[in-house]
């Protein structure tokens, strides 16, 4: 964490209202930091409160050890003069300007005879050249996303701050626009801080989440990581895990590296986990990767784990996956899965049909109740 | 034809105009964006020189701006002359009679300025001055047009006030509308009639040039 602060952003903020904050994040330079959250989770105050459009009661903004905002020394610098590059939602482009004006507009710094020339290399390395001359008004959504990136990179900012940049764009100018955004980042040496409600998009262009829910930062972690581990069921449930269970902890056999859990009426085997004592009740999670589906014609491999039968409740084609509802016999507790449709055809899911699944160890997850 | 009054009245106009222009920014700009506890209050009094009856509005600035106020007797003082009954004085009413003319299109064009586009500007490092100069004033340009057409209209055809605090001295306070009204009392139709026929004509080309630049900025943001 001290490498991180001596070049990368550190949030600290918290404030009862107007918009209730307690928030505590880390960026470090080069990094990619998705924070994500419901609409409402206050994303978008976070973000304003690092540009300084907005303050926080208090709490501390710093990049590279440099204070933007600090209240308990009284200081708080107004944005011109925090080098932080916003692009907002909707852009927010000057309508008034051209697109070579709009990245004009944040060269202040710059020398005015260099300005033209930055802002056309800019343009042209988001891919814009030749349109430098038109307005807002007639480029396309993702043009104007683009010259929005180039407007904030003008700054040769300390910090590049992306709110929702990809909401207001069509689905293929998303992904198109994603691309761009991997290519851009791999040579800015900045945090950079991304707001999104979409995990997908987060776990995408991220190297680390931060959840956010109700203006409180829950976990921060590798997208991967925390999907697979988050920290409670409420992180859980908001990073779209489908299968949290109530359970047990039975015992530990930490020679084998498992705990023996009691979950959905029957023994489980987890990966040991030391923070909860035997007798200890739990939530437990297993994402739908890690259930796997025992084949009909061949027997393969995690077989052996955590069989788990149960009648298929509901069977829904979406496109080329399948989302499979599972009631496990006995306790009458649900398992959701996605499986690719040729897989479920080819072993004959369909609603009533019986099923073996295993809930590989691996991905076994335990949460504090 | 009393090309005195004519000219006077232009004059009041365009100072008018000199003054609410930096006065209607400002304030158009507080009342657009920022949030009070008594804005509705300042709204309300801004608002009232458009319904109040130029008589009474006349009547309370003739006794605020009089002798026996402070603000006269201050005048008087200062510059060895009366302030009501003067072409100053006069300036004084235009103004206040003005304000809701000039400041509610201003802030309408302020409003319409979105907030982000606001945060991109202090974003982009720019000064709330150069933000003013180089982003606000671009973008709400129509609406302060408007404002300013609106005083300069609205300044030449008033009448209840100019009487109240100005009376009809030539050259110093007869402004054209109290021109024609003294044309008609002594029997002068003709004279009148043309008086009145260049305040009709200013006063259409100055509507046409607002609702002209308020379909051009529809057609833009369309």
């Amino acid at each position: 964490m001290a490498d991180r602060a001596a070049t990368g952003l550190e949030v600290r903020l918290s404030q009862a209202g107007p918009i209730a904050l307690q928030v505590e994040l880390d960026c470090a330079a080069g990094e990619v930091l998705a924070l994500v959250g419901p609409s409402g989770s206050g994303k978008s105050t976070v973000l304003r409160c690092i540009a300084g459009v907005i303050r926080a009661k208090s709490g501390r903004i710093a990049v590279g050890g440099e204070a933007w905002f600090d209240s308990d020394a009284g200081l708080s610098l107004p944005p011109r003069h925090r080098s932080a590059g916003f692009v907002f939602q909707n852009y927010a482009l000057f309508p008034h300007m051209s697109a070579q004006a709009n990245v004009e507009a944040a060269m202040g710094h710059v020398a005015p005879g260099d300005r033209a020339p930055r802002a056309r290399a800019l343009l042209d390395r988001v891919n814009l050249k030749g349109l430098e001359s038109r307005r807002p008004a007639e480029l396309s959504g993702g043009q104007q996303q683009r010259v929005a990136v180039a407007r904030a990179l003008a700054r040769d900012p300390r910090v590049l701050l992306l709110d929702e940049p990809f909401s207001a764009v069509d689905r293929s100018t998303r992904q198109i626009l994603y691309r761009e955004l991997a290519i851009l980042r791999r040579d800015l040496a900045m945090p950079v801080v991304l707001v999104t409600h979409d995990l997908d998009e987060a776990a995408m262009l991220a190297d680390r989440m931060c959840i956010l829910h109700r203006g409180r930062t829950l976990q921060a972690a590798a997208p991967h990581d925390l999907m697979l581990r988050p920290a409670s069921s409420l992180v859980a449930r908001l990073v779209d895990v489908k299968n949290i269970f109530r359970g047990k902890v039975l015992a530990h056999d930490e020679a084998a590296g498992t705990t023996l859990l009691e979950g959905l009426g029957q023994r489980l085997e987890a990966l040991f986990d030391g923070r909860f004592a035997a007798g200890t009740e739990v939530q437990w999670a297993v994402p739908g990767s890690h259930v796997i589906l025992h084949r009909r014609d061949r027997p393969s491999r995690g077989e052996r784990e955590n069989p788990v039968r149960g009648v298929i409740a509901d069977f829904l084609p979406l496109g080329e996956n399948a989302s499979v509802v599972i009631r496990v016999d006995g306790p009458g507790e649900h398992l959701r899965v996605t499986f690719p449709l040729h897989v479920a055809r080819r072993n004959g899911l369909e609603a009533g049909a019986e099923v073996v699944v295993s809930l590989l160890r691996d991905g076994i997850h335990l949460m504090p109740d | 034809m009393d090309w005195t009054a004519l000219t006077l009245s232009i004059e009041l106009a365009a100072w008018t105009m000199a003054v609410l222009l930096p006065v209607g920014i400002a304030l158009g700009r507080l009342l657009a964006w920022r949030q009070f506890a008594w804005k509705p209050l300042a709204e309300g009094v801004l608002a009232l020189p458009l319904v109040l009856p130029p008589t009474v509005l006349g009547f309370y600035l003739l006794v605020s701006l009089g002798a026996a106020s402070a603000v006269g007797q201050w005048y008087q003082s200062a510059f060895g002359r009366p302030l009501v009954f003067s072409f100053e004085g006069l300036l004084v009413a235009s103004v206040v009679f003005n304000l809701p003319f000039a400041i509610q299109p201003m802030q309408r064009a302020f409003e319409s300025i979105p907030r982000d586009v606001r945060d991109a500007a202090a974003c982009c490092g720019l000064t709330p001055w150069q933000a003013l100069v180089r982003i606000e004033l671009p973008l709400a340009w129509p609406g302060i047009l408007s404002g300013m057409v609106m005083t300069f209209a609205h300044t030449l055809g008033e009448f209840g006030v100019v009487l109240m605090v100005g009376g009809s001295i030539p050259g110093e306070t007869r402004t054209v509308a109290i021109a024609i009204y003294d044309s008609v009392q002594s029997f002068d139709n003709a004279a009148a009639g043309v008086m009145s026929a260049v305040l009709l004509g200013l006063s259409l080309v100055a509507m046409a040039l607002v609702y002209a630049t308020s379909a051009r900025r529809t057609r833009r943001r369309g």
